[in-house]
């Protein structure tokens, strides 16, 4: 297999391209901490929506405690970085490690069960973590943990962006992808060609996990302070919405999904009252006007086949 | 031994409310598999009826809770034909995104118009307890109206399910809903006297809840909503008698945990117990085995 093609250069252009021009616009100071800070917000949460599309998406395990591995990784790396004094990369490495051992100890058993069973129990694990975070003093309980360093800067969104994206739309496009999106299709029948079900969807929620904490991390060492009621039930619905929206099985459509549904919630915060209200009055007109989410299961392609933006998602 | 007796009561005071609310979900699921996420909601709203009913019109306990039920059973329907049915026909997930939709409208609309502070709930009942077998463990009379009316409707339900055309249609469209169809039954009918029934208990409950703890607020939905939903896959989801069960088990083991100083814990335990039962019994202890057909 080539590396080299004339696509992937192109692609490596863009991705480097992007970088600096935003690196310039910070440094210059059109870029200003407003946008910065919602720059942030909607990079974690593409994370978190490629994240959980790989095992929602590609692998259709209905997952509902997907923000319990962002709570995870959160709280590694602060830990980490806010009380054992330890870089950033550290932290990030720990958050990822530590919210994938949690994915497979939670795989491991829960994932034999289908359907609505596996999204109640993983609910149920979600809200778990949470209460051992909110009773737990060491992490400060209810209140929270307090000044966690800020290292999330553009460099380590970014990369941690493309990082994601790179990987996951890799690993779909592999030989363990496909044996994930066989599971989607219909697990009997993919057991029954010789596909060993079980490893792979834990596999795949490893791999979720894994990316969930790295995004955890992200979030926690930029805004400070971290506490568990951040990470309920709400948010991992949150993440689902993005993913159903952008379009199940579709990386571009949970890149696209984060961002809408980011600028949607940030312009709602100028009806606070009435802010959930409309969302959920959205989410509804989506919901049935718009089942299948923006994109479907295809994915954007800005060039056609020779190259571009969609080098590394590109489709099926 | 007394704390422990009165424990006890408390508990089967909490899990007739988490028993009334398992029923409505159980149904629900068992004739659309829909995890009604808002049912938590008319909850909310049931209790806040109740309050509205009391404290503006002096009503008293009775009129109050039928009224109540009567509400919430036409908002139940409502909620069915505006959100759930354009749902019918599409995914699981996007149903399910559907009912958390309604849900979040429910709580946040009611927080805009009732403002989110907390209420309580006046003192309709007689200030009445008796003491029980000479000890110091106390029966409330309120313990005692919920748990009375809790079986009422109870045993209401199971005349209306088991006796009536209406039951007969919706336990057959539970079973298969082509065929019932096929046989002359109007499923949309049954879906919304399904609604009817299980929202009416809901609003059934928030009533109790609001005279028992005697505070409300607009959130006050979601938790118990939760628990409910775990007391009716504990017994079996789609299992009346299950969701009766789990609820009176899942009330019990709360407050004899919450007993042992675990009160931090409870949800927890509560969410254990869940992912213990699907991995011994995924279908519920009531529940029976299916095996899922190629």
């Amino acid at each position: 297999m080539k590396i080299l093609t004339k696509k992937n250069i192109y692609t490596l252009v863009l991705v480097l391209l992007i970088y600096f021009l935003v690196l310039l616009l910070s440094n210059v100071g059109i870029i200003d901490s407003y946008i910065q800070l919602n720059m942030v917000i909607v990079g974690i949460n593409i994370i978190l929506a490629v994240s959980l599309n790989l095992i929602t998406g590609f692998t259709g395990q209905f997952s509902l405690g997907h923000a319990a591995f962002m709570a995870i990784g959160a709280y590694a790396s602060g830990i980490m970085t806010a009380k054992l004094g330890q870089p950033f990369i550290v932290g990030v490495a720990v958050a990822a490690l530590s919210a994938s051992l949690a994915g497979l100890l939670i795989g491991i058993p829960t994932l034999r069960l289908r359907g609505d069973y596996l999204a109640i129990a993983t609910l149920g694990f979600g809200e778990i973590i949470k209460i051992i975070g909110l009773n737990n003093d060491y992490v400060g309980g209810a209140i929270g943990l307090n000044d966690i360093p800020r290292y999330t800067n553009w460099t380590w969104l970014y990369f941690s962006v493309i990082a994601t994206i790179f990987i996951i739309s890799n690993f779909v496009k592999s030989y363990h992808g496909r044996a994930c999106i066989s599971i989607r299709e219909d697990e009997i029948a993919a057991e029954a060609m010789g596909v060993n079900t079980t490893y792979y969807k834990i596999l795949a929620f490893v791999i979720g996990a894994f990316f969930a904490g790295i995004a955890g991390a992200l979030y926690a060492n930029y805004f400070y302070f971290i506490k568990p009621d951040t990470f309920g039930f709400m948010k991992s619905i949150d993440i689902l919405v993005i993913v159903v929206f952008g379009g199940m099985g579709s990386i571009t459509g949970s890149i696209v999904g984060a961002v809408i549904l980011s600028v949607i919630s940030s312009f709602l915060q100028g009806f606070p009252e009435l802010r959930m209200v409309i969302y959920a009055v959205i989410l509804f007109l989506i919901m049935v006007y718009r089942p299948q989410g923006v994109m479907g299961d295809k994915e954007f392609k800005l060039f056609n086949k020779e190259g571009g933006l969609s080098g590394n998602v590109s489709s099926k | 031994m007394e704390h422990f007796i009165q424990q006890i009561v408390n508990g089967i005071s909490l899990g007739s409310i988490y028993a009334l609310m398992a029923l409505g979900y159980t149904m629900v699921y068992g004739i659309i598999k829909l995890i009604n996420f808002a049912h938590g909601e008319i909850y909310m709203v049931g209790a806040y009826i109740g309050y509205a009913l009391t404290t503006f019109f002096n009503f008293g306990f009775f009129p109050a809770l039928i009224l109540s039920m009567i509400l919430t059973s036409l908002l139940g329907v409502v909620i069915e034909k505006v959100a759930y049915k354009p749902m019918r026909n599409s995914t699981r997930i996007a149903a399910l995104i559907t009912a958390i939709a309604v849900s979040m409208f429910l709580q946040y609309g009611m927080m805009y118009f009732v403002t989110p502070q907390t209420r309580s709930y006046p003192n309709i009942l007689p200030d009445i307890q008796v003491s029980l077998f000479g000890t110091n463990a106390v029966v409330d009379i309120r313990n005692i109206y919920i748990l009375t009316v809790t079986i009422v409707l109870m045993l209401l339900l199971q005349y209306v399910i088991h006796k009536t055309k209406t039951g007969k249609a919706m336990r057959a469209v539970a079973l298969d809903g082509d065929a019932s169809q096929l046989m002359g039954i109007d499923m949309n009918k049954t879906i919304s006297y399904t609604f009817a029934i299980g929202s009416a208990l809901a609003g059934a409950a928030g009533v109790l809840v609001g005279i028992y703890y005697n505070t409300i607020n607009p959130l006050m939905g979601a938790v118990p909503g939760l628990k409910a939903f775990i007391a009716a896959v504990i017994g079996g989801i789609g299992v009346i008698p299950g969701a009766v069960f789990g609820g009176f088990f899942l009330g019990v083991t709360e407050t004899v945990v919450s007993a042992l100083g675990g009160s931090l814990y409870k949800d927890a335990v509560a969410f254990a117990i869940l992912i213990l039962v699907l991995l011994i019994k995924p279908n519920g202890i009531f529940g029976s085995n299916q095996r899922e057909k190629v």
